[in-house]
């Protein structure tokens, strides 16, 4: 499997992790390789890159997971690793099944970033550079990043599954600050995606203009309101709205501990029948795809809202074990450095019927939070909050003034019950998202949501 | 000189052999173990070793940087050549130099023997006991969603062509949790943690007692009116306030232009009630080391004193861009990334008020017990922001009713002058960096929620 390890090492990696017992080992190994470069004053800098090999092995025997991981994918080093998670386990050695080669097929890269030339990437950079100061003398400042990330990883467990993934991702950043007299206004895009060079190809220098025309559009924004009222949300990376408020709660680790509030409404209806919601792992080229999971299950497209009822729960392998069903396909981790959890892959919400325009024009005085800067959820009370990171004020169904600093906060279920129109205007962005220390790269999508009610809390006075 | 001396300053013959003019080398070698418990088991027991070498490449005045796990002579040659390479595709920057070697004075005690003196075994019943705790509590503590104890012990080496050289072994443990408390149909969550060097630094009822404290508080939580009113941040969400101050006087982003602090060296920005430094050799500071990620020394600045901006946190290439001198404060996350400028250990000086003091001087107005989306709802360069948040309000003096579900929100330059009081006993708390704060009553904050 991508010439990571060989059968061999890893059948006798698994049965020394065996040796004291235990229902279920894995072995997974992953090369890991990177470079990223930045332009901050217009300066090519921070060029780095860096070449990473490890191996985790974890053991599974009740309800408790042993777990080992080393850097290094020499044999001694992999079963280094299977003998220290084997070492706390006192039980009589149970066997591993043979291994089985299970070919997995890695999504498709065109032009392999690591074979474009450096000085290529940053050419493209000051492309950034130059399109974002073009749009106005008053952006003073502006900052872009590009990074490329390919992992190899093989997957070979005590059920006998051997198989392995071969992934690149390439993703670029932008920020532009924009100044006037005192008054000073940041604007940030990305463009990312599970594909090669490629993805630069059309005209990557667009997200700088994007960038550059947020901040300087926001330099007119007067402070956000306060309040209950009304709000619509961009397609897009708004779809980090759903992603918090409702795909966190969905994962079944925080189900099966009691720590979200989606317990027990398998079946409920849960939202307006207008709402249709998926979490998809298998979507061509994008973000949070993956040909596999890190637990090797192929990668799946799970509806988890049909119609307004709650349909599915994301699962992983352990998680999967413990309810009796099988695995979504959802069993993420970061690195070889850590266990996998129930992670989202690309979370959405189904375009509905409406025009964006229509579903503006529905709302008398509300707010507008056309994109976020991120957003939180505690999965257990269902408490949110988001950062608008460009927002503007609804009037009389015409969106009117650019506002700064206003936050979304509310309760996952009275939120999504309240969502009564769904824009016909899909389409997927890309987002980093934390949990237990992990970082994923997830995809969130959606058309042009309302929300019948949701506060915002600005900083007017 | 010990194994890992000789790796860095192989490391970095290896590329100036590359073709780097100047070369700088660290490398760390890092074990470490992680339990989770819930319900009484351990859910996972994690063993940990990671080896790597971060190598920055000079050529001229450009800069490059490469990092890597494989440690041996052809892997050092194969990472300091990606170094070389990398640093001819940067532009050239006249302030991009190697850090000048200066004498670094030891700094004993980082390193606790009760993590190799511990068997795991008696790591997971602390964790154990951390989690009982919080469920023998009160039967409206209905769960913890998990318990985790995890410890490490690092030794890094650094070197360079410039003759800077050192090596020092520093130990780290913490614990938390995040409790569950049901009551009037709804679920409500604390958290709770400690740190030290070691566990036997570690109290682990007083860790489960806070999470079941916090959770238990909550219960029964509304919106509060939206209003401005006096603010108490408790030591949590004073750190991550702190956290970003100690972000936005980084002189990289004073210098890009990036920071509310910038140009106002000098100025009159707080009030007197507040006072910050930052100490990399604070004796129980979490982050302290001898030298930073550059191997500079490092050292005590103070940032804010008697209301005055007193001085940003530099490191060799800031410090360089301005003619002054490096405050120690290139900070690494490990091999794998580029120093650059961080917060070491920041200090919050304590004032004299009890919290009890400090409530009774806000009056009516709200405790905030915690904050959520600092990521997303603080813009670090303008220091706008506005997050989540929840707690206790205050009323005549003394708290009153739990609230949540609302936002405070401000500015952050602003807020440092509404400082009218902080609290006598301060906390080391891990957010905002390793932060250590009394709570503090702010005079005026924006609320918002119903």
């Amino acid at each position: 499997m991508s010439g990571l390890i060989d059968e061999a090492l890893a059948e006798r990696a698994l049965a020394r992790a065996l040796a004291n017992g235990g229902r279920f080992a894995e072995v997974f190994a992953e090369r890991r390789r990177g470079q990223t470069l930045a332009i901050d004053e217009g300066r090519i800098e921070s060029v780095q890159s860096g070449a990473e090999e490890g191996a985790g092995v974890r053991v599974v025997d009740g309800n408790t997971t042993y777990f080992a991981h080393v850097d290094g994918l020499e044999p001694a080093d992999v079963e280094r690793a299977a003998d220290e998670a084997a070492s706390a386990l006192r039980a009589e050695g149970t066997e591993p099944r043979p291994l089985r080669a299970r070919k997995a097929t890695p999504l498709p890269i065109e032009r392999r970033p690591e074979e474009v030339a450096a000085e290529r990437k940053g050419d493209l950079l000051r492309e950034l550079d130059q399109r974002a100061r073009a749009q106005g003398a008053e952006i003073a400042q502006l900052n872009a990043s590009y990074a490329e990330a390919r992992r190899e990883v093989a997957i070979a467990n005590s059920d006998g599954l051997f198989t392995g993934d071969d992934r690149t991702r390439v993703r670029i950043g932008v920020q532009s600050v924009a100044r006037r007299d005192g008054t000073v206004e940041t604007g940030a895009e990305t463009l990312g995606a599970h594909r090669g060079f490629e993805l630069l190809e059309d005209d990557p220098g667009q997200i700088a203009e994007h960038s550059a025309a947020k901040a300087l559009r926001l330099l007119d924004a007067v402070p956000a309101p306060s309040g209950s009222m009304p709000v619509v949300v961009g397609g897009g990376f708004g779809g980090v709205l759903f992603h918090e408020m409702t795909g966190h709660g969905l994962e079944a680790d925080h189900i099966q501990k009691g720590a979200s509030v989606y317990v027990g409404k398998l079946g409920e209806p849960v939202a307006e029948p207008l709402l249709n919601a998926y979490d998809d792992g298998r979507l061509p080229g994008e973000w949070g795809s993956d040909a596999i999971d890190d637990e090797g299950q192929p990668t799946q497209k799970t509806q988890v809202i049909e119609a307004g009822r709650l349909t599915s729960y994301l699962y992983d392998r352990l998680t999967a074990e413990r309810e009796g069903v099988a695995s979504t396909g959802n069993g993420r981790r970061e690195s070889f450095r850590e266990l996998p959890i129930p992670r989202m892959t690309n979370t959405y919400i189904a375009p509905g019927e409406a025009t964006p325009e229509e579903i503006i024009a529905g709302v008398p005085r509300g707010f507008y939070a056309v994109s976020f800067g991120g957003g939180q959820v505690d999965p257990a009370t269902g408490d949110f909050v988001f950062g608008v990171s460009e927002g503007y004020l609804i009037e009389g169904g015409k969106v009117t003034s650019p506002c700064r600093g206003a936050t979304l906060i509310g309760n996952c279920l009275d939120a999504l019950a309240a969502i009564d129109a769904v824009g016909d205007d899909f389409f997927m962005k890309t987002g980093i998202c934390g949990k237990g220390g992990q970082k994923v790269p997830v995809g969130t999508g959606q058309g042009h949501v309302r929300v019948r009610a949701m506060t915002v809390g600005g900083t007017e006075r | 000189v010990s194994e890992l001396s000789t790796a860095a300053r192989r490391a970095v013959e290896a590329a100036t052999g590359a073709g780097a003019g100047e070369a700088e080398a660290y490398v760390s070698r890092e074990g470490g173990r992680t339990v989770r418990v819930h319900g009484g088991e351990v859910e996972s027991l994690t063993a940990a070793i990671q080896t790597g070498v971060g190598i920055r490449a000079w050529s001229g005045h450009r800069v490059g940087y490469a990092y890597g796990t494989d440690l041996s002579e052809a892997g050092v040659a194969a990472i300091a050549a990606r170094a070389a390479e990398a640093a001819a595709v940067a532009d050239e920057d006249e302030f991009a130099a190697p850090p000048v070697p200066a004498a670094v004075e030891a700094l004993p005690g980082l390193s606790d023997p009760s993590i190799a003196e511990w068997e795991t075994a008696r790591v997971v019943e602390l964790a154990l006991r951390v989690e009982r705790t919080a469920l023998e509590s009160d039967p409206r503590l209905v769960g913890v969603e998990t318990a985790v104890y995890a410890d490490s012990s690092e030794r890094a080496a650094i070197a360079s062509s410039t003759g800077v050289a050192g090596e020092y072994e520093s130990s780290s443990c913490y614990a938390y949790l995040q409790a569950l408390a049901e009551g009037e149909g709804a679920r409500e969550t604390g958290l709770g943690f400690g740190l030290a060097r070691g566990p036997r630094g570690l109290n682990p009822e007083a860790i489960g007692a806070e999470a079941a404290t916090r959770a238990l508080a909550m219960i029964g939580a509304g919106k509060p009116a939206s209003r401005s009113c006096p603010v108490v941040l408790d030591e949590t969400v004073a750190a991550s306030f702190a956290g970003l101050i100690g972000g936005g006087l980084s002189a990289k982003a004073v210098q890009r232009g990036r920071s509310p602090f910038a140009g106002r060296l000098g100025e009159t920005l707080a009030s007197e009630a507040f006072a910050l430094h930052d100490d990399g050799r604070e004796p129980d500071g979490p982050a302290s080391a001898p030298f930073d990620g550059e191997g500079v020394p490092r050292r005590r600045t103070a940032l804010v004193e008697g209301g005055e901006l007193r001085s940003y946190l530099y490191d060799t290439y800031t410090a360089n861009r301005e003619g002054v001198g490096s405050t120690g404060s290139a900070a690494r996350q490990g091999y794998r990334s580029l120093p650059a400028v961080a917060t070491s250990n920041l200090v919050v000086a304590p004032g004299a008020l009890s919290l009890e003091e400090l409530l009774a001087a806000a009056g009516d107005g709200v405790l905030v017990t915690d904050v959520a989306g600092l990521h997303s709802g603080v813009n670090p360069v303008t220091g706008v922001f506005s997050v989540g948040a929840s707690g206790r309000i205050i009323r005549d003096g003394a708290l009153a009713e739990p609230v949540r579900e609302f936002t405070i929100a401000g500015e952050l330059a602003a807020m440092l002058g509404a400082v009218s009081a902080a609290g006598a006993e301060p906390r080391w708390v891990p957010f905002g960096g390793s932060v250590s704060t009394p709570p503090l009553l702010i005079a005026e904050m924006a609320i918002s929620g119903s």
